[in-house]
């Protein structure tokens, strides 16, 4: 039977969505018994949302002032320390999850999985490779512990209902003090998370300048949207590199997703093809955005988005 | 002497088209242009930068892989790397057993800092910085927009899902790289011909004592699933109606 432990990623307040995702992954392996792993240093409100979830049976804190902000160094051995009861250790292939679980397999001794789309066995995975432009099914020898990152965008997250038991596990002493968090500057915005959103309007180059990107807060507001942007946009200033879509930044399955001004760079569909439907609006009628798409319009940004404002929204 | 390790992969390049070979075996890779991976470059020119500061004496470029491997270290070489190891290597090595070859190199040049890129383009696997921090036991500092080194310790910005992360940590440490960190220098001729003279040391992965094992398998390759070509629009207004239809907009 296997045994899986999934560490939840949390702001210490609140889930992340990301770890709803990851038992859904754990779920398709077949008579998973799953176990959620809060490290905080108040992990109370937390516990009890993960105990909520669907076909999870426990769920453990490790609770210590050091787990105050997660810095994988401190972590990692503390998962790694409990980790040794589990047959498979997930977490999310968000940075919380790229930084830390490759420590953690590295303490076990084993190899990880990275960006788990897909589940075939359980020792048995498929995952992406070449920025998407191949997947490849990985295989462990059976018996092998297996450490995996979970590519959130493959999977629903899992409902609620569960009612977990909730326990303790010894926090291991002498943890690590060389490392030490400083700050975070998180743009703090009304709108829903780039993640997690249904709906994502992105803008590209074509936008101009910072300033030019407020056309598309201002129709992202009108939908209830989330606003991205492609690396060329980051890159150029025009918005936060938080905003970022595309293989090295967020990886995004929402229902709609509408590209302003991105000529569609592979690195960019990476981080798109899981979208439900995907509209694009180019001026440039070549732009390789519009093989993808749902819905294409070739035309003037500027004059299509206040267009689509009067006519769409509540 | 204050020396950075700075690691190296020899990758498909950024540009190439990836295809899949028709019998699933792999990617077509022979013929292909191969390059540094790009998240290495930035990993050299951030060790470059340090030292052309004062923060550092030494620059050793390292990579594992075919005696080809060369090639890419010479252009580290030329970039500004001081001297060069390939640890030979005919088949690939997992990032596990990567990070024990680093543990090995980093235990005899004694480093105060090495630079890895955050992953490799070609199977992103995003584990080698973190895993050689653990077997190390040291800090870690991944996807670095920014390093700031004030005497035995470093303060690095880090690009997270949340924004940027500032994290300080004791020296040595292992930082892998994010794009953001900066933009790698251009190699000119004259360097690439000084590079031939600086030593490049060739150490078989038996002689530092790492035995790699293969611990995943890939049973099989595929092209990615295509999606559909879609419907051009000719308005905003057939737009509008068209995503109302679908029920995707109020």
């Amino acid at each position: 039977m296997s045994k899986i432990l999934i560490v939840a990623e949390h702001d210490g307040a609140t889930l992340n969505p990301s770890t709803a995702k990851c038992v859904t992954c754990a779920n398709a392996i077949a008579g998973a018994e799953i176990t959620v792993v809060v490290a905080a240093a108040d992990a109370k409100a937390v516990a009890a949302q993960a105990a909520r979830l669907q076909n999870v049976t426990k769920v453990l804190t490790l609770e210590s002032p050091a787990n105050e902000h997660a810095l994988a160094a401190v972590l990692a051995p503390q998962i790694a320390s409990i980790a040794q009861a589990y047959t498979h250790v997930f977490g999310p292939s968000t940075t919380f999850g790229k930084d830390l679980m490759p420590r953690v397999a590295a303490l076990l001794d084993t190899a990880q999985i990275s960006d788990v789309m897909a589940v075939e066995s359980p020792t048995r995975f498929r995952r992406p490779i070449y920025a998407g432009n191949a997947i490849v099914t990985a295989e462990v020898d059976a018996g092998t512990r297996v450490v995996a990152t979970v590519r959130t965008a493959s999977f629903e997250a899992a409902g609620e209902g569960g009612s977990a038991t909730i326990e303790a596990a010894p926090v291991p002493a002498d943890l690590p003090t060389h490392t030490r968090f400083v700050s975070v500057s998180a743009a703090k915005s009304d709108r829903p998370d780039l993640q997690t959103a249904k709906r994502v309007i992105s803008g590209g180059r074509a936008l101009g300048s910072a300033e030019n990107f407020k056309i598309l807060y201002s129709l992202a507001d009108k939908l209830g949207a989330a606003v991205g942007a492609s690396r060329a946009a980051v890159d150029a200033g025009y918005a936060p590199n938080d905003l970022q879509v595309g293989q090295t930044g967020k990886i995004i399955a929402p229902d709609l997703y509408i590209a302003v001004g991105i000529s569609g760079a592979i690195q960019h569909l990476t981080g798109i093809k899981d979208a439900r439907t995907i509209v694009a609006i180019n001026k440039d009628p070549e732009a390789p955005i519009f093989e993808v798409a749902d819905y294409g319009l070739v035309g003037d940004l500027f004059t299509i988005l206040p267009e689509l404002e009067q006519l769409l929204g509540k | 002497m204050k020396r950075i390790l700075v690691g190296i992969k020899r990758v498909v390049d950024y540009n190439v088209r990836i295809r899949v070979k028709p019998d699933g075996s792999g990617v077509v890779t022979d013929g292909v242009k191969m390059s540094i991976n790009p998240f290495d470059e930035i990993a050299l020119e951030e060790a470059i930068r340090i030292k052309e500061k004062g923060g550092a004496e030494e620059i050793v470029a390292v990579t594992i892989g075919p005696q080809d491997t060369q090639q890419q270290l010479r252009t580290a070489l030329a970039m500004g790397a001081d001297r060069a190891i390939l640890v030979e290597s005919a088949a690939a090595v997992e990032p596990l057993d990567a990070a024990h070859v680093f543990l090995k190199l980093a235990e005899r040049e004694q480093p105060f800092l090495v630079i890895l890129g955050k992953q490799a383009i070609d199977d992103d696997n995003n584990q080698t910085g973190q895993m050689l921090a653990a077997l190390w036991n040291r800090p870690q500092a991944t996807f670095a927009s920014k390093i700031e080194l004030a005497g035995d310790k470093a303060s690095v910005t880090r690009e997270v899902d949340a924004g940027l992360e500032t994290i300080e940590v004791d020296l040595p440490a292992v930082v892998t790289t994010d794009l953001r960190l900066n933009e790698p220098r251009y190699v000119k001729l004259p360097d690439i011909m000084k590079a031939k003279k600086k030593p490049l040391e060739t150490l078989a992965l038996s002689a530092i004592g790492v035995e790699p094992r293969q611990r995943v398998k890939a049973v099989r390759f595929e092209p990615p699933p295509q999606r559909q070509k879609g419907v051009m629009v000719k308005s905003a207004q057939e737009l509008a109606e068209a995503l109302k239809k679908k029920g995707l907009v109020a």
